[in-house]
């Protein structure tokens, strides 16, 4: 058996492990072994993603208990983008941490690595009590992070963050136990067997446990009756804890397109596609709502927030959709826009530690310290958000709206594009106020750092990349999409129905 | 038996929603509380109810489904892991805000 596919999980598990006993060792220390294990997952990440491109599905049985009986992981072409971007992610924020964000608490990097643990093993996971506990590890250390550096306002917004999660774990739980009693197994490609086998009296049952963990995975996704703790918790947040949180909405994300394409997919009969129904007009909701967040947004920080919703509701909207076109546009605009909100959270840090007390209000502040290089990152990063040529932003909103014809194009295309010009006025009014209505004098305590600086250009400049790179990253999220949508090779992972 | 225990069950989340509601951090506490009691044991009775059957195959007659004890026993744990870190949040957000209203300011300021 390859043990490859484990490693991402066992990997910051171990080095988590390890900080959190190093405690005496000084922050150099840690600095250093915590940038190692995160900067370890990067080639395993690669590894992984080589592997899963041969179109073949790699099941692991852990403790060699095979499926259904066992717990098992599983790597698709899905899971292992989703494993090197995290992986990606991480590694700039934990370099942008170790320039001084780590010290304002105790234990971040340990916290960093457990949170790496659970955002990979969901990512992993084929079966759905695994995913629930993996949910509950990575929710743990983010409310942990959250928390870093203290003061009123996060402590505020971790209030909420932590009793909304708690309930939303509550509803997971309630759906797991109805599936279980139901159909008698865990394993999704099991489930699915079961769920198109079920008769008349257990399908609504079932409907209604899919439904629950369409509220539960929309709660993490902060789809639209549930996103209002998204902007205070994440505006509240540390930059780098932020710019990771910026794949959390994905973690949501991908389990409404596993749940929704495999348990409850084409292949469950009756059930078929249960989700897509609500999902759309929820997607599209989400969207309007984020784009009103963004205009009437009173700092950077919740305006960056507020622009993660919007991304949220596009994407869902295209995995409502759901036709490998949308699918396939869908994954490439998640590659994009996780990068670029990362980007910008920190881009937002340091344009706040040059301007004192206004931090990031958009009020008139201080004269900038780098006002030309903050300024021009803070215009590729607008570019690339609303979706102007010639960054990914623009590439991947062209797919979506290529990807989604007839009715549904009537109500999409509209948002998408006046979404886009929205973002576009509220990201510039935004600029002139940050960049050019400024006073005489420097704040005397403005603050650059040329590391934070370099990472910041790192995750933007992505946009670029995703750019040049487009024909080799659009061929894989292609193939992801019609892996997604081809079920039997899933089914015949359990033995094809028992 | 069946009818009594879902009942409880019943009254259990009602009372667990009707506190998680309230404005003030310790109602909301006992409410998830409540509400995660309901939980386990709701997981508990999908393995469907049974007396007198061990979770042991060839022990008894009838065997029990030792699968939702396994997974009551992880939820079991997490749930009170993170009862206790929402308790000493509680007490956080009190210290640092003054106040045990849910938002950290009362509301008429």
């Amino acid at each position: 058996m390859n043990h490859l596919l484990i490693l991402p999980i066992v990997l910051p598990l171990l080095a988590g492990s390890l900080l959190l006993m190093s405690g005496r060792l000084g922050l150099r220390w840690q600095r250093l072994f915590s940038c190692l294990a995160t900067f370890l997952l990067l080639p395993v990440a690669v590894l992984l993603v080589q592997k899963a491109d041969s179109g073949v599905l790699t099941s692991y049985a852990l403790g060699n208990w095979v499926a259904p009986y066992g717990i098992a992981l599983l790597l698709d072409r899905l899971s292992a983008l989703l494993l090197l971007l995290t992986a990606i992610l991480a590694g700039f924020a934990v370099l942008y941490a170790c320039r001084g964000d780590d010290e304002r608490g105790a234990s971040f990097h340990a916290l960093f690595q457990f949170q790496l643990l659970g955002i990979n093993g969901a990512f992993l996971t084929a079966d759905m009590f695994n995913l629930f506990v993996f949910f509950e590890i990575l929710l743990i250390a983010s409310y942990a992070l959250l928390l870093h550096g203290n003061g009123r306002a996060r402590v505020a917004a971790g209030l909420h963050y932590v009793v909304l999660n708690l309930f939303g774990s509550a509803l997971f739980l309630i759906a797991l136990g109805v599936l279980y009693g139901v159909a008698g197994t865990l394993n999704m490609a099991d489930l699915a067997h079961k769920v198109a086998l079920a008769n008349a009296d257990q399908r609504p049952l079932l409907a209604a446990a899919g439904l629950l963990l369409l509220v539960v995975f929309g709660l993490k996704a902060a789809l639209l009756p549930l996103y209002f703790w998204l902007p205070r918790a994440y505006s509240a947040a540390t930059a780098p804890v932020a710019a990771l949180f910026a794949i959390m909405t994905k973690v949501g994300f991908y389990s409404l397109l596993r749940v929704f394409t495999l348990v409850f997919g084409s292949a469950a009969g009756p059930l078929e596609n249960l989700g897509h129904d609500w999902l759309w007009p929820l997607a599209l909701l989400t969207l309007l709502a984020g784009l009103v967040g963004v205009l009437a947004a009173q700092s950077l920080r919740m305006l960056v927030s507020y622009l993660v919703v919007v991304s949220v509701g596009t994407l869902t909207a295209a995995l409502a959709v759901g036709s490998v076109e949308a699918l396939d546009a869908s994954l490439y605009y998640l590659i994009h826009s996780t990068l670029i909100a990362a980007g910008l959270f920190l881009l937002v840090d340091m344009i706040a530690q040059q301007r004192g007390d206004k931090v990031d209000a958009l009020v008139q502040g201080p004269r900038l310290m780098q006002p030309h290089l903050l300024g021009a990152l803070f215009f590729l990063g607008a570019i690339a958000v609303a979706g102007l040529p010639p960054l990914s932003g623009f590439l991947g909103k062209l797919l979506l709206l290529q990807s989604i014809s007839g009715g549904q194009a009537l109500l999409f295309w509209p948002l998408l594009l006046g979404g886009g010009l929205l973002t576009l006025v509220a990201l510039s009014r935004a600029g002139s106020t940050v960049f050019w209505n400024v006073g005489l004098h420097m704040h005397d305590r403005a603050r650059s750092d040329i590391w934070r600086t370099l990472v910041c250009c790192a995750l933007l400049s992505a946009s670029l990349l995703l750019m040049l790179g487009a024909a080799p990253i659009l061929a894989y999220t292609r193939a992801t999409a019609e892996q997604l949508l081809e079920l039997a090779p899933y089914l015949a992972l359990v033995g094809g129905g028992r | 038996m069946e009818a009594l225990y879902a009942i409880a069950l019943g009254v259990l989340s009602g009372c667990g929603v009707f506190l998680l509601l309230r404005a003030r951090t310790f109602p909301v506490v006992l409410g998830l509380t409540l509400l995660s009691y309901a939980v386990n044991l709701f997981l508990f009775a999908m393995g469907r109810l049974k007396s007198g059957a061990p979770a042991v195959i060839g022990a008894a007659a009838d065997a029990a489904d030792p699968l939702p004890q396994a997974l009551v026993l992880t939820a079991i744990v997490i749930g009170f892991a993170m009862t206790a870190f929402l308790i000493v949040l509680a007490l956080r957000s009190l210290g640092e805000q003054g106040t045990d209203h849910v938002d950290g300011k009362e509301a008429d300021e």
